[in-house]
């Protein structure tokens, strides 16, 4: 019998390919069909966030968040004023409070919709896609009414928020919401008792807890594994402490548990949402210094001080005291966290962003062995990751 | 639903929680008294400093010791003081998942000494330390696979290092001659400006004062 050498194929997997969710090249070495080693490369989007930001001021920076994970730039953008809040010790206005919850919420289900949109196109059903970006569109229309940008909001202050919602804006989310809250029904009878979605995702890409917490998961790829782990509730900040939600978590911790923690968190965004709405109090949307916040416009025209304040404000910007602090938040794809080093100036010394998305991408190295290269798409899609924040 | 407003809008943890922290802060000081070089707790923020060949032993004993639990590895980054006599400063975030604490681990190191890989503790460590080396250059000993991660293919320096300009040095242009994308060094329109707004009056004043002290002591001898 003559011997026949059999080698294995190396193939890369995008950095074109349309379920690569943005840059992500993988490199995998295939037998036959099945995945032998994944190997992910990063960096195609990487644009020195973190030394851009050395060289700018404090309020100067918060756009660079957006243009992080730039499908939820509100919880991105949040975290950044957090963590300068925190080091400035700066008490916030009660309605600056809610008006973030309620951009941030809003964002989360803006997230999660794509998520599952996404995913399910990543398994060949395409109409979940096209149903979900309609209502992700109509978010993003309210963002646009409210801070002129789809997109790249730049609406978080630090000490508040840049400008109030207007008055007909409450009606017109509580509107949305409800009607919203049934049209997801519809999508959800497409995907959730699907036959083929299930046989594309059940018992595909399972994470057990222990190599979860291992690997850095944070958010709903850990949760679905089954530890109940969420930072608005572990270690409230902003009003969540008094809010009324729960945390889904999952129990086989495969595709089809991550999709349906995504789903059962839509649901919990919508409660916090109504909430907010119901409880909106009114008062002032951002702290009354003129040293952190610039004074209003009309003021500068006749008072002298406004507008040295004005000036000083938009040239030097405000200090931050010498010191550090990491705070983290849940934003709707895991825990994004800023590591904040201040010299006492009016720039950052040094700001880690602790990004989620390259956790859960680092563990296709061990999770992607051993599938065939079909369900690659569906455990890469069930991960949730945006390019713009793993190379940041 | 009763909102109570507690005035600040970031975390702060109960006091019960609070006295928690006083107590493992009490216990680390006690059982790692030998890696320890300072310890401290301010902003609810718990921060410890150790000696740079303990920190495998200490973070391997904070993550199994059933009082702290430490089994999450969140975050590696480094920090670079270039007027320091340890350049770099090595920070490790971790939390304790069953214990809802969260704790920074500190290693101040010289230019060019290495530091003990954690991958085999947290294999989440594989990408963070890569991420150090490629951006600060500091090399990780028993690292799998410690190559660059963020950067191109063959960039050459260490990005987030102080001395590294905001520019960089080379750009990439597509040379029609060649029809290929190439390496080439930097070309600024306008001078990078880096506007100092601190003390904008006292700018000049300062090297003023500074020089008339100088001619002062050279009239004095």
């Amino acid at each position: 019998m003559v011997e026949d050498k059999i080698r294995n194929t190396v193939i890369n997997f995008g950095p074109q390919h349309p379920s690569s969710h943005g840059v992500l090249r993988l490199v995998l070495e295939l037998d036959g069909e099945v995945v032998k080693r994944a190997e992910p490369h990063i960096g195609q989007l990487h644009r020195g966030t973190e030394k851009l930001m050395e060289s700018k001021t404090y309020t100067q920076n918060i756009p660079f968040m957006d243009r992080l994970d730039y499908v939820a730039p509100a919880n991105y953008e949040h975290c950044w004023v957090l963590t300068i809040e925190k080091l400035l010790k700066l008490e916030v206005p009660l309605r600056a409070k809610f008006i973030r919850v309620l951009f941030l919420e809003l964002n989360r289900i803006a997230r999660h919709a794509f998520a599952i949109g996404a995913q399910g196109l990543d398994v060949g059903a395409m109409t979940p896609m096209v149903w979900l970006f309609e209502s992700r569109e109509q978010i993003l229309e309210f963002f646009e009414e409210v801070t002129g940008a789809r997109f790249h909001l730049n609406y978080f202050r630090v000490g508040g928020v840049a400008k109030d919602i207007q008055e007909h804006m409450i009606k017109k989310i509580s509107d949305w919401i409800i009607k919203f809250e049934e049209d997801f029904l519809d999508t959800q009878a497409l995907l959730t008792g699907n036959r083929i979605f299930k046989q594309r995702t059940v018992s595909i890409g399972t994470i057990d807890k222990d190599t979860a917490i291992a690997w850095g998961l944070t958010g709903p790829n850990l949760r679905a594994s089954g530890v109940a782990w969420d930072i608005r509730k572990t270690q409230p900040y902003e009003i969540y402490g008094d809010l009324d939600f729960d945390i889904p978590i999952g129990t086989n911790g495969d595709v089809y548990d991550r999709y349906l923690v995504r789903i059962k968190e839509i649901y919990e965004s919508i409660r916090i949402v109504k909430q907010c709405l119901e409880g909106m109090p009114n008062g002032i949307i951002k702290v009354d210094d003129y040293k952190i916040t610039p004074p209003p416009r009309a003021t500068m025209k006749s008072s002298m001080e406004a507008m040295i304040h004005h000036f000083k404000f938009f040239s030097e910007g405000f200090h931050v005291p010498k010191g550090e602090a990491y705070v983290p938040v849940e934003t709707p794809s895991g825990e994004f966290g800023v590591y904040l080093i201040s010299d006492g100036s009016n720039k950052p010394y040094r700001a880690k962003l602790r990004s989620n998305g390259l956790m859960h991408l680092q563990i296709i190295k061990s999770l992607g062995v051993g599938y065939q290269l079909g369900d690659l798409p569906s455990i890469l899609g069930s991960l949730d990751f945006i390019f713009g924040e793993i190379d940041r | 639903m009763e909102i109570k407003d507690n005035l600040v809008s970031y975390y702060v943890p109960s006091e019960k929680k609070q006295l928690e922290l006083q107590e493992i802060l009490s216990f680390i000081q006690k059982e790692c008294k030998n890696s320890l070089i300072s310890i401290d707790l301010t902003n609810f923020e718990l921060s410890v400093i150790i000696k740079k060949d303990k920190l495998y032993t200490f973070i391997e004993f904070i993550k199994n010791n059933k009082v702290l639990m430490f089994k999450q590895l969140i975050d590696i980054t480094a920090v670079d003081y270039p007027d320091r006599n340890n350049r770099f400063t090595v920070v490790y975030n971790l939390l304790s998942l069953a214990h809802n604490f969260r704790i920074r681990v500190k290693v101040e190191i010289e230019e060019n000494q290495m530091l003990e890989s954690i991958v085999a503790l947290y294999p989440a460590a594989n990408f963070l330390e890569r991420e150090v080396w490629d951006l600060f250059g500091i090399k990780f000993t028993n690292h799998p696979d410690l190559r660059r991660i963020l950067t191109d293919v063959g960039f050459e320096g260490h990005p987030l290092r102080k001395d590294f300009p905001v520019t960089g040095f080379m750009e990439v242009i597509y040379d029609e001659e060649q029809e290929a994308v190439v390496y080439k060094p930097v070309e600024l329109i306008q001078a990078y400006r880096d506007f100092d707004y601190q003390n904008p009056w006292m700018a000049g004043l300062e090297e003023l004062a500074l020089s008339e002290i100088k001619n002062k002591s050279e009239e004095n001898k």
